[in-house]
């Protein structure tokens, strides 16, 4: 059978074995939880607490009235002890609600329903919003917001996003393996939110166990378990669309605009706990990993924990490290400050040693046109990368620079280890700060 | 202090953290690699000849790149295998008996003008190799048309002189033919290019439409399409000077083009300008179409012309 794929992409080492098999292991919260009033694409939070507050597992701790945004609630019971900005995953200090965990993890009350599907559509679009429900693949999008497109646009598909792609993380795998019902269930409260008709769960080849699992399970002809092929980056939106349905979101589009909406694994779960249970969003799996740490684990952690206690919760670094790494190889960010905390769309903790550590001295281009050949944007990389480098912020809009989706394939591929995406992130940077200046 | 200069801080660098395995050097010496069975077949055929113009061709180019980037106050990227390399396809370009003073102007030039003059690796926009050929073959014409027979050097014709239907299919195909050192056997080319192939380093698409240009259209005219792409050097161009990877387009359908048009610029030479070989001047003229190629064949980017409903 030939598998669903897209054009393009890399196979980098997946290095997923370290971790696959491991159950998810429920991670004791820490003494102190830095929970960031800003974990989503959108406005910020505002804090609802004040310092000396006490407060429950599940209490609201920020919210907004902007349109685009997602509550933050409180990891565990505790006393607030400060809000002030703390390290973050960016690099940058964001405001932060600090907890002292009282241990108790005494819940505010939960508001439960035996069969959550019966929810009307409103009801399960509420749950989800007060849940704080957002992305969790990584980009943190609300989720609320996602599940209503603007306009008219009619939402045939629901996409689970089961693929995977970035190496070394095993988190979505190891929940569809053991959480394979509320996938499912997961799936159908989505699709019913947003009017989808019908549900492709699109899974990596490289977890047939997991594919196997939900097609037992699924039980309804609505639902479609689909094999993807093992190829970075086959979980991008864009590029799970096009393998799943054929169909091409437009440039500087959406996926509603083509009918489709994509959610991630962990954000399906998620919605079952938020309308069967009431439980908002504290806490996710998170994928430790890497030669640099001591037991790899896929680890239940609350929301607020520092990157720090997630490492010493699995034996601690395994020699000196070298590069720690929030999400995957891929597209993760190198971080400088550990005790920046796990977030709702953090993934994976990945710590490198510091003989994997390895800086690359860029030697000139050779045209070799690798970067061409495996960019799933259609983008010519190295084009882009100069126009980057030498200021040329209109030639960079011209060649499509915005159309790239930041996978990392051109730098992964290059023979002459040139920092294409680097270049490019630039150039995305400065174009879209022309086009604010324009329009203000 | 002490305490911080043993602890050694976390590194920070963009993504992506990992790098595939496959570096600029590795593939210059996949080339070289690519090169030992038409090096071996040279040998063969022309003996202590063909040894002596690999060798000195090789070393000046080496040496060439060295003194040129030592002029510049530039690092030494001798060791990044691409001197080596156009210094080995330029002897193969160049006839058995040429004398080593002019292996070693052709290899000279064709490092320091053909390539370090642009900028050095990269930069170029003619292949080295072939920029120090045309310097020979303009400079000292009948050098570089004094052919001689294999194993015994006597003077004589070159299959294309001869014109088809004189020479066997299989002398062609194994080389006991006159000819420029590397271009005689089409088993030692073909075997380089398998390699190239499965080592990801050949595009199909340049020699496929290359190839395939000269083969439909010779065959359409009326010739031996067979004798066209045995005879000559097409073989050896089409696999290891026309796909040279900076000089020939990048994106995927200029490399078609790139090939197709170095096919009907050879088959023009060979047909209608009287002239035995074409391969050398139809992948210069294509190599400086190559800007123009990359402008005009922008892929289409993802989502690009794509209409949403809403």
């Amino acid at each position: 059978m030939k598998l669903k794929t897209f054009r393009g992409g890399v196979h980098p080492l997946y290095a997923k074995e370290l971790t696959s098999h491991k159950s998810i292991r429920e991670m004791k919260a820490p003494s102190i939880l830095v929970v960031p009033l800003q974990q989503h694409i959108g406005a910020p939070t505002k804090a609802v607490v004040k310092p000396g507050d006490e407060v429950l597992m599940g209490q609201v701790i920020g919210e907004t009235d902007q349109p685009v945004s997602a509550k933050v609630h409180s990891p565990v019971s505790g006393k607030v002890i400060a809000i002030e900005p703390r390290p973050h995953i960016s690099g940058r200090s964001v405001l932060s609600v600090v907890i002292e965990n009282d241990e108790q993890d005494r819940w505010v009350k939960l508001d439960t329903h035996f069969d959550p599907i019966q929810l009307s559509r409103e009801e399960i679009l509420a749950k989800i919003f007060e849940a704080g429900i957002v992305g969790m693949g990584g980009a943190a999008f609300p989720t609320s917001v996602k599940l209503k497109p603007p306009g008219q646009a009619k939402i045939d598909f629901l996409i689970i996003n089961g693929s995977e792609c970035e190496p070394y993380l095993t988190a979505d795998h190891r929940m569809m393996i053991e959480s394979p019902d509320d996938v499912i269930l997961g799936a159908k409260l989505l699709a019913k939110a947003v009017g989808a008709s019908k549900i492709i769960i699109g899974v990596e080849d490289n977890k047939l166990d997991a594919i196997k699992v939900l097609e037992e399970k699924k039980g309804s002809d609505a639902i479609s378990i689909v094999a993807l092929d093992t190829k970075y980056p086959q979980g991008g939106e864009k590029q799970l669309i096009k393998a799943l349905t054929g169909r091409e979101v437009p440039s500087h589009g959406l996926p509603f605009q083509v009918g489709v909406i994509v959610h991630n694994i962990g954000t399906a779960i998620a919605t079952v706990e938020a309308t069967r249970d009431g439980r908002p969003l504290i806490g996710r799996v998170v994928t430790v990993t890497g030669s640099g740490v001591s037991e790899p684990d896929n680890l239940y952690v609350r929301i607020g924990t520092p990157i720090k206690d997630v490492i010493e919760a699995c034996g601690g670094f395994n020699g000196e490290p070298g590069k720690v790494i929030i999400g995957g190889p891929m597209m993760g960010l190198a971080q400088f400050d550990l005790d920046a905390p796990i977030m709702k769309a953090t993934g994976g903790v990945l710590v490198f040693t510091q003989d994997e550590t390895v800086q690359y001295d860029p030697m000139p281009c050779i045209k070799c046109s690798r970067c061409v050949d495996v960019c799933p944007a259609y983008l010519l990389p190295l084009r882009l990368e100069k126009y980057g480098m030498y200021d040329l912020w209109d030639e960079a809009a011209d060649y499509g620079a915005m159309d790239c989706i930041e996978c990392g394939c051109c730098t992964y591929i290059c023979p002459s280890k040139r920092h294409l995406l680097h270049w490019i992130r630039l150039a995305k940077n400065e174009i879209v700060s022309a086009q604010r200046r324009q329009n203000s | 202090m002490e305490n911080n200069a043993n602890k050694r801080l976390l590194v920070v660098s963009p993504s992506p953290h990992v790098r595939d395995g496959d570096t600029t050097p590795k593939i210059m010496f996949s080339v070289v690699l690519a090169l030992f069975p038409v090096i071996f077949a040279s040998i063969y055929f022309f003996g202590l000849d063909a040894l002596r113009i690999l060798v000195i061709s090789s070393v000046t180019a080496v040496a060439a790149e060295a003194a040129c980037q030592s002029l510049r106050k530039k690092p030494v990227t001798i060791y990044d295998g691409s001197a080596l390399v156009t210094g080995i396809l330029l002897a193969f370009t160049l006839p058995p008996q040429i004398p080593s003073f002019a292996v070693v102007l052709g290899a000279i030039v064709a490092i320091v003008i053909g390539k370090q003059i642009f900028g050095g690796l990269g930069y170029n926009p003619f292949n080295p190799a072939l920029v120090g050929r045309a310097f020979l073959s303009v400079s000292f014409a009948n050098l570089m048309a004094t052919w001689v027979s294999p194993f015994d050097a006597v003077t004589v014709a070159t299959p294309l002189q001869l014109g088809s239907g004189v020479v066997p299919y299989a002398e062609l195909f194994f080389g006991n033919i006159a000819g420029s050192l590397g271009e005689t056997s089409a088993l030692a080319i073909l075997l380089g290019g398998v390699y190239l192939l499965y080592r990801g380093v050949l595009d199909y698409r340049i020699c496929a439409g290359y190839l395939g240009t000269v083969f439909v259209l010779t065959l359409v005219l009326g010739h031996d399409p067979v004798y066209h792409l045995l005879a000559g050097s097409l073989l050896f161009g089409a696999i290891f000077m026309a796909t040279d990877m900076v000089t020939s387009p990048v994106t995927p359908k200029g490399r078609w083009i790139f090939g197709i048009g170095a096919g009907l610029i050879l088959v023009i030479i060979r047909l209608w300008a009287k002239a035995p070989e074409g391969v050398m001047y139809s992948i210069l003229l294509m190599n400086m179409l190559t800007p123009l190629i990359n402008r005009f064949t922008r892929p289409r980017i993802y989502g690009q012309g794509v209409k949403g409903n809403a």
